[in-house]
């Protein structure tokens, strides 16, 4: 969960991702930050996120992003 | 001759009134209600005297909006749209270089237009669009009206800090508009899906062809670009065949597998531009759609939307650039050397545009526009100006204008264009910050700032938010303790490039 912080923090470092539930429904992320986040899960935690996880209630926390990590790594 | 943009209107409204113009998937809007709409606003303008003007358009993305335009041509003015996307520094800055009278809101923006440090009179377009139409008014605006009269004005970023005012007018959008449909093969069966913001050029593409044809526009919502199954699906739905997008809207989908759980039925042209195709993303797309057109397009927004374009044809290894390949019939490229001459096979020189397409120039910006829009240096005889986009390019072995770089410090990021000038002058604005540099790591689509000073990353990138536009906010912000220099003062960037590589590595 820290690393996954990081990388959200590193993006928008003004924003609490621990406690923010709408990230994308409140629009604070964007098609551009989403690229980013997925290519750095990829790189970090060595999981491939593909279109069909791309779903705004995976996005909205960092926690509900946790989870599919989670359980993309358990799939493996 | 056609000299008016809003003949397409007027022809296409008699033809197919009923047709469906405009729509956001929730919300359409016929011909016949654009075209009705648009004569109340222009009527609106006429009563209000208010002629050869520039009008704000502030509203959402929506049919609406797309009317707002064609109503303030009608009354023979030109719109100059913004968004809520702006900051507001960034939007006073604009209305500071127009000074318009009139901002054209739907019932969001107003609250939101009242917060602006420029007051002009905030107007409703829902109440305007009552307007009893004058169509004695409409015509007599319409005959005066010349072809070189701008329609609109967009901002584009400045390296100084402040944007810049683009105006074109009629003819150059007719130019424009004839050559890019017989390109891309336009016709009222056209389902157009448009991903980029109104408030730029790039919807011209699908706008004035609509009009022309009588074809459909679909105003993509933004947030379906984040999700790209769901914007695949919109697509299908719509039964969308035409898309001009730029090439990181495509990609997004292409690269996240989106093809394995759904793929687009109907889309038969596919045009892309603004920045570098990664020929990799690009033959997944051409996997899915063999029999689909691929068309590259190229242009700056000082030559009206695109002025090049390369229809893809042939195989490209995985390190080729798709070439920007050859200009629109009626405009013409001048490769032109540092001397002022032309380059040969093979030599780089700066792109230049010369023909009609070319825009007005800069919006109360005289010193800007002499800057670019220069005489033809190898026409001594009569007055002749070209565009230099600042663009490096060169011709390949088939004769194929390519893409080199850019002259300067102007990056494409996401699809914009960005002055990284214009990112520093923000943040040495900044309580603070003693010095910025600021460099486009171009292999991972990053931003990255470097800065001295007493204030946090953090506190750094919100205070720049309220600044600038959010695709130009940095990815990257690091803070040093030293900025380092060249030999002659100037701020070293490839040490930064280094420093940021080793950071990533």
């Amino acid at each position: 969960m820290e690393e996954l912080l990081e990388i959200l923090q590193e993006l928008h470092p003004d924003v609490n991702f621990e406690e923010e539930e709408h990230l994308i429904d409140d629009k604070i992320l964007d098609s551009f930050d989403i690229i980013s986040i997925i290519s750095e899960i990829a790189e970090q935690f060595d999981v491939v996120i593909s279109a069909e996880h791309i779903l705004p209630e995976n996005f909205n926390s960092a926690k509900a992003l946790y989870g599919l990590i989670k359980q993309l790594e358990d799939e493996d | 001759m056609q000299n008016n943009v809003l003949d397409y209107l007027d022809e296409t409204v008699v033809r197919v009134p009923e047709k469906t113009a405009f729509s956001n998937g929730t919300d359409e809007m016929t011909f016949s209600e654009v075209d009705r709409a648009s004569r109340a606003i222009g009527t609106w303008l006429h009563q209000k005297s208010i002629y050869k003007k520039p009008v704000v358009v502030f509203m959402n993305k929506h049919p609406k909006e797309v009317t707002a335009f064609f109503g303030v041509v009608r009354g023979g003015c030109f719109y100059v749209p913004i968004d809520e996307e702006m900051p507001l520094v960034r939007i006073d800055l604009i209305l500071e270089n127009l000074k318009p009278e009139i901002i054209l809101c739907d019932e969001r923006t107003a609250k939101l237009a009242e917060t602006f440090s420029y007051k002009a009179e905030i107007v409703l377009y829902d109440e305007i669009c009552g307007t009893k139409i004058d169509d004695n008014a409409l015509r007599e605006i319409h005959a005066k009206a010349i072809d070189t009269d701008p329609i609109y004005v967009v901002f584009t970023s400045g390296s100084t800090g402040i944007p810049k005012g683009v105006a074109a007018c009629h003819r150059s959008v007719l130019d424009y508009i004839e050559h890019l449909s017989e390109v891309l093969e336009f016709d009222e069966n056209t389902v157009f899906g448009n991903q980029t913001p109104l408030y730029f050029d790039a919807c011209l593409k699908e706008l004035y062809p609509t009009l022309k044809y009588g074809a459909t526009t679909y105003l993509i919502p933004k947030e379906k670009f984040m999700m790209p199954v769901k914007l695949v699906e919109f697509l299908n739905e719509y039964h969308i065949n035409t898309i001009c997008w730029v090439v990181s809207a495509l990609t997004m989908i292409s690269a996240f597998n989106t093809f394995k759980t759904v793929v687009p039925q109907y889309l038969h042209t596919i045009a892309f531009g603004s920045e570098v195709f990664p020929i990799k993303q690009f033959n997944r797309w051409r996997e899915v759609l063999p029999e689909a057109k691929f068309t590259n397009l190229y242009g700056p927004t000082e030559g009206t939307g695109m002025c090049c374009y390369y229809k893809v044809e042939r195989e490209f290894e995985l390190d080729e650039a798709i070439p920007i390949g050859r200009p629109f019939a009626n405009t013409e490229i001048l490769l032109l050397k540092e001397d002022n001459t032309l380059a040969g096979q093979g030599e780089t020189g700066e792109i230049c545009i010369r023909g009609t397409s070319l825009t007005l120039g800069y919006y109360n910006n005289f010193e800007k526009t002499s800057e670019v829009f220069v005489q033809n240096p190898l026409n001594t005889a009569y007055p002749e100006l070209i565009y230099r986009t600042g663009d490096l390019g060169r011709y390949n072995e088939y004769g194929e204008l390519i893409f080199v770089s850019r002259k300067d410090y102007q990056i494409k990021h996401m699809g914009h264009r960005i002055e990284l000038g214009e990112i520093e002058v923000n943040v040495n604005m900044l309580d603070n910050v003693k010095i910025s540099g600021c460099i486009y790591d171009g292999q991972n689509g990053k931003i990255v700032l470097y800065y001295v000073g007493d204030i946090e990353e953090k506190e750094l990138i919100a205070l720049l938010k309220d600044k600038l536009p959010r695709y130009m906010i940095p990815n990257y912000v690091r803070k040093l303790e030293q900025m380092p220099f060249t030999a002659n003062g100037k701020i070293d960037r490839v040490t930064l490039m280094k420093n940021h590589q080793e950071k990533t590595k």
